[in-house]
C-alpha cells in the first residue's frame, strides 16, 4: 500500500526522530564550532529539532533534513550571540567591549560547510575529556554522539534517569568552567586524548556485552551503540592503528553475542558456545578491521593485541583448532604492553590450556597471593576450574561458592551455582 | 536493528547496462555516507538474472532453472545491509540515495528477541538442540 512520504502527522513525527539520529550529532559539533560552548549548542539543536517537530508534519520532511536543521539553528545562534552581545553591554556600558568580542566570535555563517569530519572528531575529544569523570564522558558521549535519549541512557545503566540528566548538566557546566576549548588536541596531547576516546567507547560496549549488575547477561543495544561510536571514530581517524584495533575488537566480540546466551538467557562460556551461531558477518568485518590496524605498520597497541587473541577463537573452526600457543604470546605481549591483574588471570587461562591446568594454576595462585583482584568473582571462578581439572574437587567446590557470593550479575551467579551443584562430593583424586 | 535494502531490477540493470558515471559517483558518495557514519554493514551489485539460476523444489524434487528471468520488477539488483536505531532510520538514509526510477524494499532481519513470547523457553530450547544436532552432523 502506498503512502506519500511524510501525510500523516505521526510518520511525521517518527520522521523527524529518525532524522535527529542521523543527523544529531553533526548538528551539534557544526555549532558547537560556532558557537564555543557546547551546552549552548545543544540547545540551539534541540530548539531547531523543535521546530522541525512543529513544522514538518504540515511541510512534509524537506530534501535535505540535516541542511535544513543546520540553517533553523543557525538563525538561532546567531540571535543567541547577539543576545550575549547586548548582555555584555548592558553590564559594562562599553561599546569598546562589544566590539572586540564581535571580533572574536567567529562569523556564524563562515565554515558551515567545512570538514564535518573534523567537527565530529572535535566534539568527540571535548565528550571524553579527562577533566570530566568516566560517568560524565559515558554519558555524554552517548547523549551528543550517539544521539540516545537521557532516558534510554538510564535505562542502558540501570541508573535513574535524574542521575544520568544531573551527570549530563554538570558535565557541560565542567568543560564551561575548565574553559575547554573546542579543538582537536595538540599533536603532543593527541594519543592520551585519543586513550581516552577508545576507553569510552569500549567502556560502553562492555556495558552491553557483560553487565556487571542487573538481570540481563547482556545488553545488545548499547554494543550496538559503541561498534556504530567506534566505526564512526574509524572514518574519523583512518591512520590511527589502535581505533581500528579497538573496532576489530568490538565486532569479533559482538559475533558470539547469538551463542553466548542459553535459552534461558543463561551465559555459555566461549569454549563451550555453538560456532555455527556466531555471526559471520561481524567476524569477517573484525578481521577486516584488524588487518587495517596491521597494514599501518605501526607497533602493535593492547586493543589490537587483544583483537588478535580475539581473531585466534575466530579463526579456530571448533575450541580444540584454537592456537592456544599464539595466544599465550599474545597475553605476553599485552602484559608487558599494559600489565594488569585481569590480563595476569586470562593469561593463566591461555597457559592452563597450552601447557596444563598445573601451570596455569600456578600463576593463578601468585594472583591470589598479590591480592589485587581480591573481590572479583572470575578469580575463584578461574581457580575452581583448574582445581577441577587436577581433580581437586573439595577445593574446587569451595572455590565456586566464594565467586558465586561475589558475583553481581545474578545470571552470572547462577552460572556458577550451576557448576557447583555438578560437582562431584566426595571424589577427590588428590 | 539490522536491515536489509533490497534494490529492485529494471530493464537497464537487467540488459546488463551499467549505471553512467555520474549515478556511479553519487552512488559512490552516498556509500562513503553510509560508512561513516557506521550504518553500512554490507552492500553489493548482483549481475543481471541472465547470469543467474533458480531451483525449483516441488515435492521433493529439484529442478534447475536457468536465468534470465522475466518481471524485471521482481528481481533484485543489489542489496545493502545497514545497522540502523530503527525502520525509521532506514527510511531516512534510502530517502539520501541517488536513485531516480527505481523501487527499493526494506526488511528489517529477525533478531532472537522478536520472536518474544512466541519463542517460550522450551520451543527456544528445542531450537538450540536442533542446531546442536545440525551442528554435529557437519
Amino acid at each position: 500500500m502506498a503512502r506519500p512520504a511524510d501525510v500523516s502527522r505521526a510518520d511525521s513525527h517518527r520522521a523527524v526522530e529518525a532524522v535527529w539520529r542521523i543527523e544529531s550529532a553533526r548538528l551539534i559539533a557544526g555549532l558547537a564550532r560556532i558557537v564555543r560552548d557546547l551546552g549552548l549548542a545543544e540547545e540551539l539543536a534541540q530548539d531547531a529539532l523543535v521546530a522541525a517537530l512543529e513544522q514538518w508534519p504540515e511541510s512534509g520532511v524537506p530534501d535535505r533534513p540535516g541542511a535544513w536543521l543546520m540553517a533553523t539553528a543557525k538563525h538561532r545562534a546567531i540571535d543567541a550571540l547577539r543576545r550575549r552581545a547586548r548582555l555584555e553591554r548592558k553590564q559594562q556600558e562599553l561599546g569598546r567591549e562589544l566590539q572586540a568580542e564581535q571580533e572574536q566570535a567567529p562569523d556564524p555563517a563562515a565554515g558551515l560547510d567545512d570538514d564535518i569530519g573534523d567537527d565530529l572528531l572535535r566534539l568527540m575529544f571535548t565528550t571524553c575529556h579527562p577533566v570530566l569523570s568516566t560517568d560524565a564522558r559515558v554519558a555524554l558521549t552517548l547523549r551528543l554522539l550517539g544521539g540516545l535519549t537521557t532516558e534510554e541512557i538510564a535505562r542502558a545503566f540501570l541508573v535513574p534517569e535524574a542521575t544520568v540528566a544531573q551527570r549530563i548538566v554538570r558535565a557541560k557546566r565542567s568543560l564551561a568552567e575548565a574553559r575547554v576549548p573546542f579543538e582537536a588536541p595538540t599533536p603532543a596531547e593527541r594519543s592520551a586524548r585519543l586513550a581516552s576516546v577508545l576507553e569510552v567507547v569500549y567502556l560502553v560496549f562492555n556495558e552491553g556485552y557483560s553487565a556487571t549488575a542487573g538481570d540481563d547477561w547482556v545488553r545488545p543495544a548499547l554494543c550496538e551503540d559503541a561498534l556504530r561510536l567506534g566505526r564512526i571514530l574509524a572514518e574519523l581517524v583512518p591512520d590511527e592503528p589502535e581505533v581500528h584495533g579497538l573496532v576489530a575488537l568490538m565486532e569479533i566480540q559482538a559475533s558470539r553475542l547469538r551463542a553466548r546466551t542459553g535459552p534461558a538467557g543463561e551465559p555459555i562460556l566461549l569454549l563451550d558456545q555453538d560456532r555455527g551461531r556466531w555471526d559471520h558477518l561481524l567476524v569477517r568485518r573484525g578481521l577486516a578491521a584488524l588487518a587495517r590496524a596491521e597494514t599501518l605498520g605501526r607497533p602493535l597497541g593492547p586493543y589490537t593485541l587483544q583483537a588478535e587473541i580475539a581473531a585466534c577463537h575466530a579463526r579456530a573452526r571448533a575450541p580444540d583448532e584454537t592456537d592456544w600457543t599464539r595466544i599465550v604470546a599474545l597475553y605476553d605481549a599485552l602484559a608487558q604492553l599494559a600489565p594488569s591483574p585481569v590480563v595476569e588471570l586470562n593469561r593463566a587461562v591461555a597457559v592452563s590450556m597450552a601447557f596444563g591446568p598445573a601451570a596455569g594454576l600456578e600463576l593463578v595462585d601468585a594472583l591470589v597471593d598479590g591480592g589485587s583482584l581480591d573481590g572479583y568473582h572470575l578469580l575463584p571462578s578461574v581457580r575452581a576450574d583448574f582445581l577441577v581439572k587436577l581433580g581437586r574437587h573439595a577445593e574446587a567446590r569451595a572455590e565456586l561458592e566464594h565467586a558465586a557470593s561475589l558475583a553481581r550479575n545474578t545470571r552470572e551467579r547462577e552460572l556458577l551455582l550451576g557448576r557447583l551443584e555438578a560437582q562431584p562430593m566426595s571424589l577427590d583424586r588428590s | 536493528m539490522r536491515v536489509m535494502v533490497l534494490v529492485k531490477a529494471n530493464e537497464d540493470s537487467e540488459a546488463g547496462v551499467m549505471p553512467d558515471e555520474q549515478l556511479l559517483t553519487e552512488m559512490g558518495a552516498f556509500n562513503e555516507e553510509l560508512v561513516k557514519a557506521g550504518v553500512m554493514l554490507a552492500g553489493e551489485g548482483l549481475r543481471p538474472s541472465s547470469k543467474g539460476a533458480r531451483v525449483r523444489f516441488a515435492g521433493g524434487k529439484k529442478s534447475v532453472i536457468d536465468g534470465p528471468f522475466t518481471e524485471a520488477k521482481e528481481l533484485i539488483a543489489g542489496y545493502w545491509l545497514w545497522e540502523v536505531k530503527s525502520l525509521d532510520e532506514a527510511i531516512e538514509w534510502l530517502k539520501r540515495a541517488p536513485f531516480e526510477e527505481t523501487e527499493v524494499e526494506l526488511r528489517p532481519v529477525f533478531e532472537v528477541d522478536d520472536f518474544g513470547a512466541e519463542l517460550t523457553p522450551e520451543l527456544r530450547e528445542q531450537d538450540e538442540r536442533l542446531r546442536a544436532q545440525v551442528a554435529a552432523r557437519q
